[in-house]
């Protein structure tokens, strides 16, 4: 007679589903993870209020930065950059090659592949810091050190992301190419190299500014640039050149962070 | 160049392709094309059409059966012999399946990959005198010389058909295959297509073999009308006697091999014919 259903024959599902066992001890065991994160790390509410008054002297001294340097920390920065530069440009050109190898469906074998792929995995796991430590002994200390080392973590990160850069191109031209009897290096370089172009640009834009962000940090263990400054400064405790290295370093990184950002706008 | 045994452009025998135990696409389907002849493929969704024509060229490997193409055992070769083999095939597909970000006469130019390879082949800036002026040609043939410039994402659906149309003639091919170069663009835009095909490959007497869902197309632009159901050729006559009407008949028959599972499973549609 009505024509409502009776509301028992189809229920609606619980609003939130009851967690099982399982799911139970998964998310205890997330907290249990969390936590002793935290046991190891030595940090403690007493520990940061006894630390705050050395760093307020600190940012006091740092407040009025000091400009008797500024010609010299000018001329580290801009080595910094160059550091930068040469480093990423070597990497990326290498990248390429690396990145093909990598590629399922471009890589001549499968044993290829895993070997460029895990090679481009090692380079990106291993820090920047240490192939700088690794470099300064390879090489001296020096800028050439920064440079190497900043070109095996472009690598590393390049490597990934053209790769899969490629693997997303569109089939249909590769398939066209390969119908009409073309060699691996025409297909690759006539449809996936063109086709994945704005993803390999926007990807180098941002190996720049990485590059740049680690090219300073890169001075500390003595693989040259604005990092050697700093470290100085920071052991002779004048904390107001420290500010100024501190604050060009911002400068730059935020320049070209930006300058990546408007290019990467023009060209996707 | 291979002398083939035969005249024919196309033979294939008791060819065997099936994509898991419920899709056979082909079941011991026989075909011949000879040289110089125009033959229109038929058949519903699914039928295996596109299949049967990477079986062909090898894009895609067969259960059991051989293709001979050109005289070549195309189902016996690998890597090199398999890839001057499909060089001397043109393939039309129906996504024109052009590099977008590349300009029209760039792409044009890939077509001498067929029988150069090098740098000097990827892009029309660093290609050879003599190759660019025949990709200007074979795009004025296509009558888009005007357009040489432009990127192929920047032009229509059957501008850039035509301009797949030009890449295949870049190739030199003996034997032409179409997979719906008609599909996707509107009647006017697809008839013009399919008779640039057609006439192209009548003026160089080149063998053309091409898939439709237009009737009238697959009556006009053929010699020969070849319809595929259950895997085999389940039609075959002459064009010239033929009639879109009664073609469109085809699609309401059921598959004539029992147990033939792709048709079975799939309704068959009706299509009407081509305006
Ligand atoms: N690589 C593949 N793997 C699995 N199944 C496939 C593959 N390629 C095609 N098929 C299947 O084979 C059958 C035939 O496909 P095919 O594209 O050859 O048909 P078609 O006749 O060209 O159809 P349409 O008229 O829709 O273009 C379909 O059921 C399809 O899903
Ligand atoms: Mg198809």
């Amino acid at each position: 007679m009505s024509l409502a259903t009776s509301p028992t024959t189809r229920r609606p599902p619980e609003r939130f589903e009851r967690p099982g066992a399982l799911r139970f001890l998964l998310y205890a065991g997330l907290v249990a993870f969390v936590v002793w994160g935290f046991s190891g790390s030595g940090l403690s509410a007493e520990k940061l209020v006894r630390g705050l008054p050395s760093l307020g002297s600190m940012l006091e001294r740092m407040f009025r930065p000091s400009l008797d340097r500024i010609d010299r920390i000018l001329e580290s920065l801009l080595v910094t950059f160059q550091m930068a530069i040469a480093g990423c440009a070597l990497g990326l050109v290498l990248s390429l090659p690396l990145a093909i190898l990598a590629t399922d469906g471009l890589s001549p074998h499968p044993v290829v592949r895993g070997l460029a792929r895990g090679l481009i995995a090692f380079f990106r796991t291993v820090p920047d810091l240490v192939w700088a430590l690794v470099f300064v002994i390879a090489v001296g200390l020096g800028p050439a050190a920064g440079v190497l080392a900043i070109m095996v973590d472009t690598i590393g990160f390049a490597g990934r992301f053209f790769a899969e850069a490629m693997e997303e191109t569109d089939k249909g031209p590769r398939e066209a190419l390969s119908a009409m009897g073309a060699r691996r290096m025409g297909v690759i370089f006539s449809a996936v190299v063109p086709d994945a172009m704005p993803s390999f640009v926007a990807t180098s834009l941002f190996c720049l500014e990485k590059a740049t962000r680690s090219s300073v940090v890169l001075g500390l263990v003595g693989a040259g640039g604005i990092g050697v400054e700093l470290k100085v400064a920071f052991d002779l405790f004048d904390y107001d050149t420290a500010a100024t290295i501190i604050l060009v370093v911002f400068a730059l990184v935020v320049l070209v962070e930006q300058a990546g950002a408007v290019l990467r706008r023009r060209i996707i | 160049m291979i002398v083939a045994p035969d005249a024919s452009a196309i033979r294939v025998t008791k060819l065997v392709k099936s994509f898991g135990p419920d899709r056979r696409i082909a079941d011991g389907l026989d075909l011949a094309v000879a040289r110089g002849e125009a033959v229109s493929i038929i058949g519903a969704n699914g039928a295996g059409k596109s299949t049967l024509l990477r079986l062909l060229v090898g894009l895609v490997p067969p259960d059991d059966g051989e293709v001979h193409l050109l005289g070549a055992p195309v189902t016996r070769l690998k890597g090199r012999a398999l890839a001057a083999s499909r060089a001397r095939v043109g393939f039309v597909f129906q996504k024109h399946n052009l590099v977008s970000r590349l300009s029209a006469l760039s792409n044009v130019l890939h077509g001498v990959q067929a029988r150069r390879a090098g740098p000097r082949t990827w892009h029309q800036a660093l290609a050879r005198r003599e190759d660019r002026e025949e990709a200007m040609a074979c795009l004025d043939a296509v009558g888009l010389a005007d357009l040489a410039r432009q990127r192929v994402d920047s032009l229509s659906g059957g501008q850039s058909q035509r301009v797949a149309v030009a890449r295949m003639l870049m190739q030199r091919p003996e034997l032409v295959l179409a997979d719906e170069p008609d599909a996707s663009l509107d009647p006017r835009a697809g008839a013009e297509v399919m008779g640039l095909l057609a006439r192209l490959s009548r003026e160089k007497g080149l063998t053309l073999v091409f898939v439709s869902h237009h009737m009238a197309h697959a009556v006009a632009f053929a010699d020969r009308v070849v319809g595929l159901a259950g895997g085999r050729v389940a039609l075959d006559e002459r064009a010239a006697t033929s009639d879109p009407d009664r073609l469109a008949a085809f699609f309401d028959e059921p598959p004539p091999a029992p147990g033939d599972a792709v048709s079975a499973s799939l309704p068959l549609q009706r299509i009407g014919a081509a305006s």
